[in-house]
């Protein structure tokens, strides 16, 4: 299979810098709070507020509300791109659904497993971005071409 | 102050993932769905985000303790079981057809698009589904077939 490069929508540079922030937040994240920026781990502890206690609570509704208003935030120097999600309602339904549970059970999503796993030099955390990549790419040949 | 920092650092991963391109959800199609145009950004940002990552969690794992001289709390690196494997192979599947994973939903949410409350509400569903039924349903069958 010959793979086509779709050279107008690729953003080398914008993407290293967003990958650079996303490193300098992780790293703060564990040198501040001592904690493994994992956001479906972070959200997931956030649903059992029944039996977190309030100390464990806080630092995750602050880490939360920080990315809510990223937009908001890069508005201010610069315009805000159009997200564009093109999956109608069932399609994002199903999704989330097998995300946040896939997540949980699997423990940690792209930013727990890929980057903070992987940058521990974890065995558990590479073979979790294995799984996820592998299943990533076949389901969409699946879902975007194949049914 | 601790809080403060905290709120910065969420700030700045979405602000990462704004910059990148990742909170976009038809970029991580193109790069998933590899059959069409392929764009691979994607990987431009794990090659930004894993070295720095690796060298400044070197560092502070180094010292053992936080700037506020706390614990870390790290996760285990060698505990390899079933679920994690079936647990990432469902969530990549999510992933790839709705382009969306927990933080650029996050994101989304908070630019204030209905598609993705829609994706955040289903996948905290998800969520609950697996801590709250899926647990206890295993636990039940972990307790009654020994």
């Amino acid at each position: 299979m010959i793979i086509d490069i779709a050279w107008h929508q690729f953003t080398p540079v914008a993407s290293l810098i967003g990958g650079v922030l996303i490193a300098l937040s992780a790293i703060s994240l564990l040198f501040f709070q001592g904690r493994i920026l994992g956001i479906s781990g972070i959200l997931g502890s956030m649903m059992q507020w029944q039996s977190t206690p309030q100390g464990h609570l806080r630092w995750r509704i602050f880490f939360i509300a920080g990315i809510l208003l990223s937009s908001w935030v890069y508005n201010i120097g610069f315009l805000m791109p159009i997200l564009q999600i093109e999956s109608n309602y069932s399609t994002l339904i199903f999704a989330g659904l097998l995300v946040g549970f896939g997540t949980r059970m699997g423990s940690g999503c792209t930013s727990g497993h890929a980057v903070c796993g992987i940058s521990r030099l974890s065995i558990r955390s590479l073979i979790a971005t294995l799984s996820f990549m592998l299943s990533g790419f076949l389901c969409a040949y699946l879902f975007f071409h194949g049914i | 102050m601790q809080l403060i920092i905290v709120f910065a650092s969420g700030l700045v991963f979405g602000l990462g993932l704004i910059i990148s391109g990742m909170s976009n959800p038809q970029n991580v199609i193109q790069f998933l769905d590899i059959a069409s145009l392929w764009n691979p950004s994607l990987l431009l940002v794990m090659l930004g985000a894993i070295p720095v990552t690796t060298l400044g969690f070197y560092w502070i794992e180094k010292h053992h303790k936080t700037a506020f001289g706390s614990h870390l709390d790290l996760p285990g690196k060698t505990h390899i079981h079933a679920e994690l494997i079936i647990g990432n192979i469902i969530f990549g599947a999510g992933w790839a057809i709705a382009g969306f994973c927990p933080g650029p939903a996050l994101v989304a949410l908070g630019a204030g698009y209905m598609k993705a409350l829609v994706f955040v509400i289903a996948m905290i569903l998800g969520m609950l589904l697996h801590d709250q039924s899926y647990l206890k349903v295993k636990q039940y069958f972990l307790q009654h077939t020994n």
